[in-house]
């Protein structure tokens, strides 16, 4: 019994876990299979995460909160837009840049705020999500599939990533699509930050995403660019980060336990163990990250 | 009757560069029209300014009598073109390699379930049952058969260009313009694309054809219209023309379609011996062949009978070391053991059959590409570095005395027409004048002025005594040229001919594994 609880728990912990990765997977679905790479998801969540802890502790809802992460999260990337699809700058400088600026702008602006550069104001529980993240990120999994496979949006989508030319030709406009297509993954994204700051832990905190975006994206590649199989793949990531919250206090020998920074390297472990190991058959939109010129 | 399109007096020009100029010409309802010319003689621009991809500078153009753009009436796109009944199947296909032909189809042109209406439209789910049932209703009356749900990139080339003109129909297109349809397709696809196009037009379609093979457009067209310079320079009811009139009008001057052979020069020694050369889980099996100074022999053959793999193994002799059984010898020298460069260094030039892939740098300026391979050599190289002023002054030359087009060596490769990509690659396998040259399909892509040009330029490297061992599935092109000919099927060599011993015919028939009747 006392085993059945612990498996159920350590399930629970995993979906909770998992969420922040899911939004933002989705989110760097929409853009990259549109053929937009995008590595400033970091810099989105950690944006989405500020403005999520402090529009919540301004408005004292967390639905006003999360809401404004996800609009922070799409007019950042309007800029990211503007730069690689309508300047056809390159996308990994543009990207890198947007992450480099969200982690200046957000200690600045939490500095003005809050007259701390280190975190926001802890939230008190009342103001904070319970389980409805967990299944909102499933949602929107789901939604995202619906689009991408079943609707003409998502057709368009995927030949922007595919084949830009052809869609061009078929009378739909490519740069529009990708307008789209990157401004909600943004807002995905954003979310996927507000589920850090006011769903799992209760502040903002300095650079509280610590690679979280990149591991959207390394679960995204694992899952070939695919809604269903990169979200199994963030639940795995986020699997290895439950066992690693688990696993602090264990004793495993002597009596002193593991010095707990080794066990906190797991979910990394994992996710460069996945990279390197499996990933070699993937295969990714054909047009991706090259800009469109007619 | 009106006319199906027509142009009046419709000019395009590119930063001054004037790429069509008034071009005024009708096309019948229910017609196959050929457009034909050289590479660059403004053929595709007009069919794009058609399909709304460009905007022309002046001039209208009637679709059945109705203006279609014009200066009274603002250009329309190319989605609007669709909604008017204009279709164009581009010269490389539009299609998404990893989607199935019936997502391929209905790009742009969803219809969506007839519920969930307070969705935009862009976000109801797609109707696909519907789509394939008109599908299938329109395969049938074609005689169009697909796949529906196969990958595209699983489809043979042919596939592909049925996927295309079924993309048209889907949209109801009544006029369908067709650029090169047959650049990538073999005879018998070829043929069977052309069965297709009667049917179309026998229902009605009108079909404009851009291309610049003439023995097709003979088959095939009722009428031609021919550019040169951006300019119509005349029209012809295909019943009353022939192959040799159109090829003077594109190029402008008579053309001899059939290269004269120079006498031959006096036979010297061999410059490629290959000796029961056989190559394991390889196409090759027992091929001998020589080659002397002052000869052109030609192997015939249809493609994938173990040219390519000869050629491979001539280049690459290391590559295939432990599976190989037999002696090739280039210049009297053993070429077991070496590499790529040792070989050409003993003086062998090779023009290989897929230029883009294994020829030329194709993002890389022309100056660049012609000294590829030569780059470490005088004149173009001392003391490791290269010397800036001799390319320049080199690749100038070369530029001119092989007629490459447009003359600016900082273009880069990809830039030229196919033709002039390819002169750009035998003026450079030409500038060591090798003693052995070894020629794979080297008018493949190339208009008719460029092939009589090359034509022309193999015979001169014959008579300055290089053995050329030439590799074509043109029989045109094997007939005017060797002096030899050694067919080659399934990986042996079955026949060997004399020049003028063998008739077309025979020479069609030795290809296909049969004996002379």
């Amino acid at each position: 019994m006392e085993v059945f609880m612990w498996i159920v728990q350590l399930m629970a912990s995993t979906c909770r876990v998992s969420t922040p990765l899911l939004f933002a997977a989705m989110g760097g679905m929409m853009s990259e299979r549109s053929g937009v790479v995008n590595i400033a998801l970091e810099g989105l969540m950690l944006l989405g995460a500020f403005v999520a802890a402090a529009a919540t502790d301004f408005t004292h809802s967390p639905v006003l909160g999360a809401f404004a992460a996800f609009m922070a999260g799409l007019i950042f990337s309007i800029f990211y837009a503007f730069f690689v699809i309508e300047i056809g700058s390159d996308q990994i400088v543009a990207g890198t840049a947007m992450n480099m600026l969200a982690l200046g702008l957000t200690p600045f602006f939490s500095k003005i705020l809050y007259g701390s550069s280190t975190s926001t104001p802890s939230l008190p529980i009342e103001f904070r999500f319970q389980y409805a993240p967990v299944w909102i990120a499933f949602g929107v999994v789901v939604l995202c599939w619906v689009w991408i496979v079943k609707t003409p949006f998502g057709l368009w989508v995927q030949f922007a990533g595919e084949h830009p030319e052809a869609l061009d030709c078929a009378g739909v406009c490519v740069k529009r699509v990708r307008w789209m297509a990157v401004l909600v993954g943004g807002g995905l994204a954003g979310l996927g930050g507000a589920s850090l700051s006011i769903f799992l832990s209760s502040s903002f905190s300095r650079n509280m995403t610590a690679g979280r975006g990149f591991m959207a994206l390394a679960a995204l590649i694992f899952g070939k660019w695919k809604p269903i199989p990169a979200a199994l793949a963030c639940l795995l990531f986020g699997f290895s980060d439950a066992i690693q919250i688990r696993l602090q206090s264990v004793v495993l020998w002597g009596n002193e336990p593991v010095p707990v920074q080794f066990i906190q390297i797991l979910p990394y472990f994992v996710t460069i163990l996945v990279l390197a190991g499996f990933v070699g058959q993937a295969r990714a939109p054909q047009a991706l990250g090259i800009p469109f010129v007619k | 009757m009106t006319p199906s399109v027509e142009f009046r007096g419709l000019s395009k020009a590119f930063h001054g560069n004037m790429a069509n100029t008034d071009l005024s010409f009708k096309v019948r309802k229910g017609s196959v029209h050929a457009i034909i010319g050289e590479n660059g003689a403004g053929k595709s621009t007009a069919m794009k300014i058609l399909y709304g991809i460009y905007q022309p500078d002046e001039g209208e153009i009637y679709i059945e009598g109705k203006l279609w753009g014009g200066r009274q009436k603002p250009w329309s796109s190319s989605s609007d073109a669709i909604l008017h009944g204009i279709g164009m199947v581009h010269q490389h296909f539009m299609l998404g390699g990893p989607h199935t032909v019936l997502d391929n189809i209905l790009l742009g042109a969803e219809q969506a379930h007839w519920g969930w209406r307070w969705l935009p439209k862009a976000l109801r789910p797609i109707d696909r049952d519907e789509a394939r049932q008109r599908l299938e209703s329109l395969s049938e009356q074609y005689g169009l058969k697909v796949a529906w749900d196969a990958l595209v990139e699983n489809l043979s080339v042919g596939v592909h260009q049925r996927i295309e003109i079924l993309k048209l129909l889907y949209r109801d297109a009544k006029i369908l313009i067709l650029d090169e349809p047959t650049a990538v397709l073999t005879q018998q696809e070829t043929n069977e694309l052309f069965d297709h196009l009667r049917k179309l037009c026998h229902r009605g379609k009108t079909i404009l054809m851009i291309t610049h093979k003439l023995k097709e457009v003979m088959s095939i067209a009722d009428r031609v219209t021919v550019f040169r310079a951006g300019k119509i320079v005349g029209e012809r009811e295909i019943h009353k023309t022939y192959v040799e009139d159109l090829a003077s009008l594109m190029v402008g001057r008579k053309v001899s379609l059939k290269a004269e052979s120079p006498p031959q020069v006096v036979l010297q020694e061999p410059v490629l011996q290959v000796q029961g050369l056989s190559v394991k889980d390889f196409k090759l099996q027992e091929v001998s062949l020589q080659v002397r100074r002052g000869e052109v022999v030609g192997i015939a053959g249809v493609e994938g009978n173990g040219q390519a793999e000869l050629l491979q193994v001539l280049l690459h002799p290391l590559e295939y070391q432990n599976r190989m059984k037999g002696v090739i010898e280039v210049v009297g020298k053993n070429i077991e053991g070496l590499n790529t460069r040792q070989i050409r260094d003993l003086g062998m030039g090779v023009i290989p059959d897929d230029r883009l892939r294994d020829a030329l740098l194709t993002d890389r300026p022309a100056q660049e590409n012609y000294i590829l391979g030569l780059h470490r050599e005088k004149p173009f190289c001392q003391a490791g570095l290269i010397l800036d002023r001799q390319v320049e002054e080199l690749t100038d030359q070369a530029m001119e005395e092989y007629d490459i087009r447009p003359r600016s060596r900082l273009l880069k490769a990809d830039r030229f027409s196919g033709g002039n990509q390819q002169k750009l690659v035998i003026a450079r396998e030409f500038f060591r004048s090798p003693k052995l040259l070894v020629i794979a399909q080297p008018t493949r892509g190339v208009d008719v002025g460029a092939i009589e040009f090359i034509h022309k330029k193999i015979f001169r490297a014959r008579s300055e005594g290089s053995g050329i061992l030439l590799i074509s599935s043109e029989l045109d092109e094997i007939l005017a040229l060797s002096d030899r000919i050694l067919v080659m099927y399934t990986g042996k060599i079955i026949f060997e001919f004399n020049r003028g011993e063998v008739t077309e015919q025979a020479l069609g028939l030795a290809m296909g594994g049969e004996a002379r009747s």
